[in-house]
């Protein structure tokens, strides 16, 4: 049974207790803990529920690969599902949880699957849920989905903050072990600035735990130092908890950064450093292989080296009696390392016929017996092991013999951690003799300059013995910063004999045993699924992957991709290097949600711009709507008034008195240069450079495919000035498409474009009595002479400097009142004031919408979708046919452009007047017997007309004009198709008369 | 204290003038350099005295701050002294807000939002960027040193969101304390 033992742990504290729960039950671990090693001190070896099986699982692992030991971190909103027991430190008060069990970890209803396993072999999604066809929606994917899953998510709001840091460095040095300290040593030497990130809480990594020399000293010696040498440096930065969890182009990588909880007052759980560095060094070591044999995920089943670790790092047995199952010399560092902690080791069972070296010599001596050419057949026991079988590795998998013990330990060799390197391209090799994939140092992730940037250190390079990975680390950091001529620190470590290369045991699997040996635990793959998906043809590594979702769980088969491969190549004959790996795709372990947002919720989730009054908006019951990045006020729906009743009142207001309307967000380009007014004609389909300064003109722009994309009003302020009005979505988008023509086809031309779009608040004052609101304003003449339609003027109105441009949007009598947005908050108020007398009424979008449709104005972004030309829309009066070009024209005379039954902009009204065509509805035409019918047309805008007290819409039509009182029949799909009349568009006031008051 | 590193405020009063010429003119950069009473800034650079800043923003664009109530004056000079030269000066000083920033912590709080080298060996006193500060169109400049204060200006649409971000970025303890030691 695990426990822990007196007198051993580097990390833990045993002087502070630490209380923690753990499925509801309360037990105390130490400081220094993590949730795993806290279990297992506590007796507690299963930790969680496999997800398609429901097998009882423990911990395999110790670090950042574990698959089984997955748990709830929290409770309520800060929940963190999927978190790695083996990984997530032992704060005060943790709660914790297992997961993927009901109704308990130890009573699993779910397990029942276990015994239906035959029926769940690889692809089984494809193969049995097939017929009958319905069935699929109503019953199998509801029940897989229920059934599918890990984890819960969190109820509620996250109540902690994440946030990013950019940070830029010379070097970026990932891993902490004596590899990444070495290499950061040797880098930050030249005096470049380097950050070194160490995704567990320690420095050093496994060489103290497995006893390595540094420079004569103990590995933790040396440790300690290197790291007090590098703090010392001005020019390096340190950071534990901290995962380089993705590289990718020009030296950018992603850094997950965990605060510690009794630190984090501020409520900061998660930094993500966006990480800008000219070289990236990987030092990040590598990761033990599980050998697959039946019963190989029971708990118990460790990897040897987190057997190690446990005992080393936290004091903790993980049995009593180890059985120890390897196929090459770092196996037996466990099994030393056990017998001297006075454990007992019954057998170290050696794939290997004839083992030798120090290591082995070495456990001969310590009187542990070593059975060669042995290995595990399988693993007894169920919610933990109590024994194994074993027989020969190169036999049929009978069993030879059976030893009782409460933990196995396995080796099936390590893998060096390539992900880094591999996430930007860099390429593998594999490596006969330590039978692993190793970064191909001639092909490395290239940057800009088409140099490698990725330098791999030490055992991450494949350099397995620590003597080799200190000086291969050492010359890592001086390459990057393409240093020379440093003594590299010398390690020592016991020599190693060759592994032999071995991924099941048996090596030649019957099935019956392959049917119950994992690979992938996580996702319960085992060697038989593996078979089973080449057998049916699956030969590629990443079809094979996607069927058996070998490596598709949250742990992407950290453990299991090199022995699942390894099977796959076996059974399809070829050789691992020709079946080759899935692809490494950043995070190295999962991001959480928080930390990929940062800071950007709540308030922060999404800009939002506001004009100079939105606070007077706000005060008077604005009714918001969000119109490209601004917020706007649809309505001012009064106390008790509906939000569409508050439309028809300020309709009517408009209509029969003044309203107002803040129309800041317009975009306000001002365009200007001796060639402004050519510009400008070459910009818009009509003519502006003869537009006299003091008038203002409608202009129409186009893309050059000859598709309406943005209008507005242009006032000529001077000789060479304009100010471009542009729509309040397309303020930016007209300004950078000036720009561009400016930048990079018409740069002769000497125009200057200044965006003024917040430098000015505008009002627009709109009603029968508005030039009664202006004269009651004073100080500018604004009667018809003095300011004609299409005219602007520019003066002091009730003293604030303004420019007053007389256009209009709703047919009505209309003045935009432009000041400066510093008072624009004024003269708004001083226009309200004025108003009152004459019932001013402030009116918003949803109002401004309706009256133009009244008059028949298109709105872009309804009118028009991109496919849609001014001729579409009747506007051909402001397509110059005498300029000689301008951007569109060519566009515009192509023959899907100019064909005659083109959809055309007309005017409908219901037969019903009372009845308002749907948004989205379409013209249906051809109605054949069953129901089907074609559409000739859509509706683009469609309200209730309080003015005329019917329903109006706007529709682009087939041959829309040529059909003046036909009746179409309008649908969207839901109810009965609406009979409605084609008719002008231009529904009030045809001929224009009320804009002049 | 944690609470010391950072103080931040909107910055009232100053004026911004918009301007687009031939930055390789030295007629036109001679006007500038008069009107403004402070050198042409290199790029990515941001002359600084007083209450006066002339900013690089573009190869052919600068961004005079000054006393809002010189405004008028200035713009004068420059457009005079332009002449009919092909050159553009703007009043844009209400189209943009500017806040302060100042404290050994302000440079990493703009660097937990501008993809922007903030070591102090890269972006020191007249640096000057115009980038992004997490979602928003920003651009700021190291106008002081000891204390180190930096001046950022976004579109005044943003001041709201700029207001909220900078109260969360310098909340205390959250500073990752990676560009300024102890």
């Amino acid at each position: 049974m695990p426990r822990r033992l007196p007198g051993r742990g580097r990390l833990i504290d045993r002087a502070r207790p630490v209380p923690f729960r753990w499925n509801g039950r309360a037990f105390t671990g130490v400081a220094g803990d993590t949730l795993a090693s806290a279990l297992l001190a506590n007796g507690e070896a299963l930790m969680g529920r496999s997800f398609k099986y429901h097998r009882p699982r423990g911990a395999v692992a110790s670090g950042f690969e574990e698959p089984n030991a997955l748990a709830a971190i929290g409770a309520g909103a800060s929940a963190a599902p999927n978190t790695r027991a083996t990984t997530q430190p032992l704060d005060a008060g943790l709660e914790a949880a297992s997961q993927n069990h009901w109704p308990s970890l130890e009573l699993d209803v779910g397990e029942l699957n276990a015994f239906a396993a035959p029926l769940f072999p690889a692809g089984f999604y494809y193969k049995t849920f097939i017929h009958p066809r319905r069935a699929w929606k109503h019953l199998f994917e509801p029940v897989i989905r229920n059934a599918a899953g890990l984890g819960r998510a969190p109820e509620g709001p996250d109540p902690d903050r994440y946030e990013y840091f950019y940070a830029t460095y010379d070097v970026l040095v990932a891993g902490g072990g004596v590899s990444g300290l070495a290499a950061a040593l040797a880098a930050a030497g030249s005096g470049a600035r380097v950050l070194v990130v160490e995704q567990s809480g320690w420095w050093g990594g496994r060489a103290a735990t497995d006893g390595v020399i540094v420079d004569g000293r103990p590995a933790a010696d040396w440790v300690a130092d290197a790291v007090a040498r590098l703090t010392d440096l001005p020019n390096a930065t340190l950071r534990l908890n901290a995962q380089a969890a993705g590289v990718y182009d020009h030296g950018y990588a992603l850094v997950s950064e965990r605060i510690a909880r009794p630190a984090a007052a501020s409520g900061l759980r998660e930094r993500l450093w966006r990480v800008r560095a000219r070289r990236i060094v990987t030092a990040t070591g590598a990761i033990e292989r599980p050998l697959a044999f039946a019963g190989n995920d029971r708990p118990g089943v460790m990897l040897a080296g987190a057997v190690r670790d446990y005992l080393d790092l936290w004091g903790v047995a993980c049995g009593d009696r180890t059985v120890l199952a390897t196929n090459n010399d770092d196996g037996y560092r466990t099994a030393l390392a056990l017998k001297a902690a006075g454990l007992e080791v019954p057998a170290v069972l050696d794939a290997r016929d004839a083992p030798s070296g120090p290591l082995v010599e070495a456990a001969r001596a310590a009187g542990i017996p070593i059975r060669a050419g042995m290995g595990v057949m399988r693993a007894l026991g169920r919610m933990k092991v109590t024994g194994v079988e074993i027989g020969r590795v190169d036999g049929d998998g009978r069993a030879e013999d059976r030893i009782d013990c409460d933990c196995v330990a396995m080796s099936g060799g390590w893998s060096p951690v390539v992900h880094l390197w591999s996430h930007c391209g860099g390429k593998l090799v594999w490596d006969e003799a330590d039978a692993m994939f190793r970064p191909d140092p001639d092909r490395p992730p290239l940057d800009g300059a088409g140099e490698g940037f990725v330098i791999p250190a030490g055992t991450a390079a494949g350099r397995l013995r620590a003597a080799d990975a200190m000086d291969d680390a050492h010359a890592a950091g001086l390459r990057a910063v393409d240093g020379t001529d440093a003594a590299p620190p010398e390690a020592e470590a016991e020599a190693e004999g060759p592994m032999r290369p071995l991924w099941t045991s048996p090596a030649k699997m019957p099935p019956k045993l392959a049917a119950k040996a994992f690979l992938d635990f996580q996702n319960d793959v085992k060697v038989a699924d593996v078979q089973l998906a080449a057998r049916e043809g699956y030969e590629s590594v990443e079809h094979a992957k996607r069927y058996t979702t070998l490596g598709m769980a949250t742990d992407q088969g950290k453990t299991s991709n090199i022995a699942g491969l390894a099977i796959l190549a076996e059974a399809r004959g070829a050789a691992i290097p020709e079946v080759g790996t899935t692809t490494f795709r950043p995070p190295y372990t999962p991001l959480t949600l928080g930390a990929l947002a940062g800071e950007a919720r709540g308030p922060l989730f999404k800009p939002t711009r506001r004009t100079a009054m939105d606070g007077w908006h706000d005060r008077h019951g604005a009714h918001w709507e969000p119109v490209a990045d601004w917020r706007r006020p649809y309505a001012y729906p009064r106390e008790g008034e509906s939000v569409k009743d508050a439309v028809t009142r300020e309709i009517e207001a408009v209509r029969g008195g003044v309203g107002m309307m803040d129309a800041s967000t317009l975009g306000k380009l001002l365009v200007k240069g001796p060639d402004a007014g050519k510009f400008l004609d070459l910009l818009y389909t009509n003519m502006m450079s003869t537009l006299k300064p003091g008038k203002c003109r409608y202009g129409l722009m186009c893309t050059e495919q000859g598709f309406l994309f943005d209008d507005g009003v242009t006032a000529r302020l001077s000789e060479d000035a304009f100010l471009v009005h542009t729509t309040t979505g397309g303020a930016d988008r007209v300004h950078a498409w000036m720009e561009e023509w400016l930048q990079t086809e018409w740069w002769d031309l000497k125009v200057h474009v200044a965006n003024l779009t917040e430098q000015y608040a505008q009002i627009a004052v709109a009603g029968p009595k508005a030039r009664d609101v202006l004269e009651k304003l004073g100080g500018m003449a604004v009667d018809g002479q003095a300011l004609p339609f299409l005219g602007w003027t520019e003066g002091a109105l009730a003293g604030i400097p303004a420019r007053v441009y007389r256009i209009s949007f709703s047919g009505e009598l209309s003045f935009e009142l432009a000041v400066s947005a510093g008072r624009g908050l004024e003269m708004w108020e001083a226009v309200a004031k004025a108003g009152a007398e004459f019932g001013i009424t402030p009116y918003g979008t949803e109002a401004m919408h309706v009256l133009r449709a009244e008059k028949g104005f298109i709105m872009i972004g309804d009118e028009t979708d991109g496919t849609v030309t001014p001729l579409d829309l009747g506007l051909g009066w402001a397509v110059s046919k005498k300029k000689a070009d301008f951007i569109g024209k060519r566009g515009m005379e192509r023959s899907d452009l100019t064909r005659p039954d083109r959809l055309r902009l007309v005017g409908l009204e219901t037969e019903d007047p009372s009845v308002v065509i749907p948004d989205g509805a379409h013209a249906l035409e051809d109605l054949k017997e069953d129901g089907r019918a074609r559409t000739a047309g859509h509706v683009t805008s469609t309200y209730w007309s309080p003015t005329l007290g019917r329903s109006i819409a706007m529709a682009l039509l087939e041959r829309g004009p040529e059909r003046m009182g036909e009746t179409v029949r309008m649908s969207d799909g839901a109810g009965a198709p609406i009979p409605a009349k084609i008719v002008s568009p231009v529904f009030f006031d045809p001929e224009g008369e009320r804009q002049n008051g | 204290m944690a609470e010391t590193l950072v103080r931040w405020a909107r910055v009232a009063g100053r004026g911004m003038i918009g301007l687009r010429l031939d930055l390789g003119d030295a007629a036109l950069t001679g006007t500038v350099r008069e009107a403004a009473g402070l050198a042409v800034p290199a790029p990515r650079r941001i002359e600084a005295e007083g209450d006066r800043r002339l900013a690089w923003m573009s190869p052919d664009e600068l961004l005079l701050f000054l006393p809002v109530a010189e405004v008028p004056a200035t713009l004068e000079a420059l457009t005079t002294g332009f002449g009919d030269r092909f050159a553009l000066a703007v009043d844009l000083s209400d189209a943009r807000a500017l806040f302060r920033l100042e404290g050994p912590g302000a440079r990493e709080v703009l660097a937990k939002a501008a993809p922007v080298d903030l070591h102090p060996d890269a972006f020191g006193k007249g640096d000057f960027r115009r980038t992004r500060l997490g979602q928003v169109a920003a651009a700021f400049g190291q106008v002081a040193e000891a204390p180190e204060a930096f001046e950022l200006v976004c579109f005044r649409s943003l001041a709201a969101h700029m207001t909220a971000w900078l109260e969360t970025a310098s909340a205390p303890g959250t500073l990752p304390g990676a560009l300024v030691r102890g």
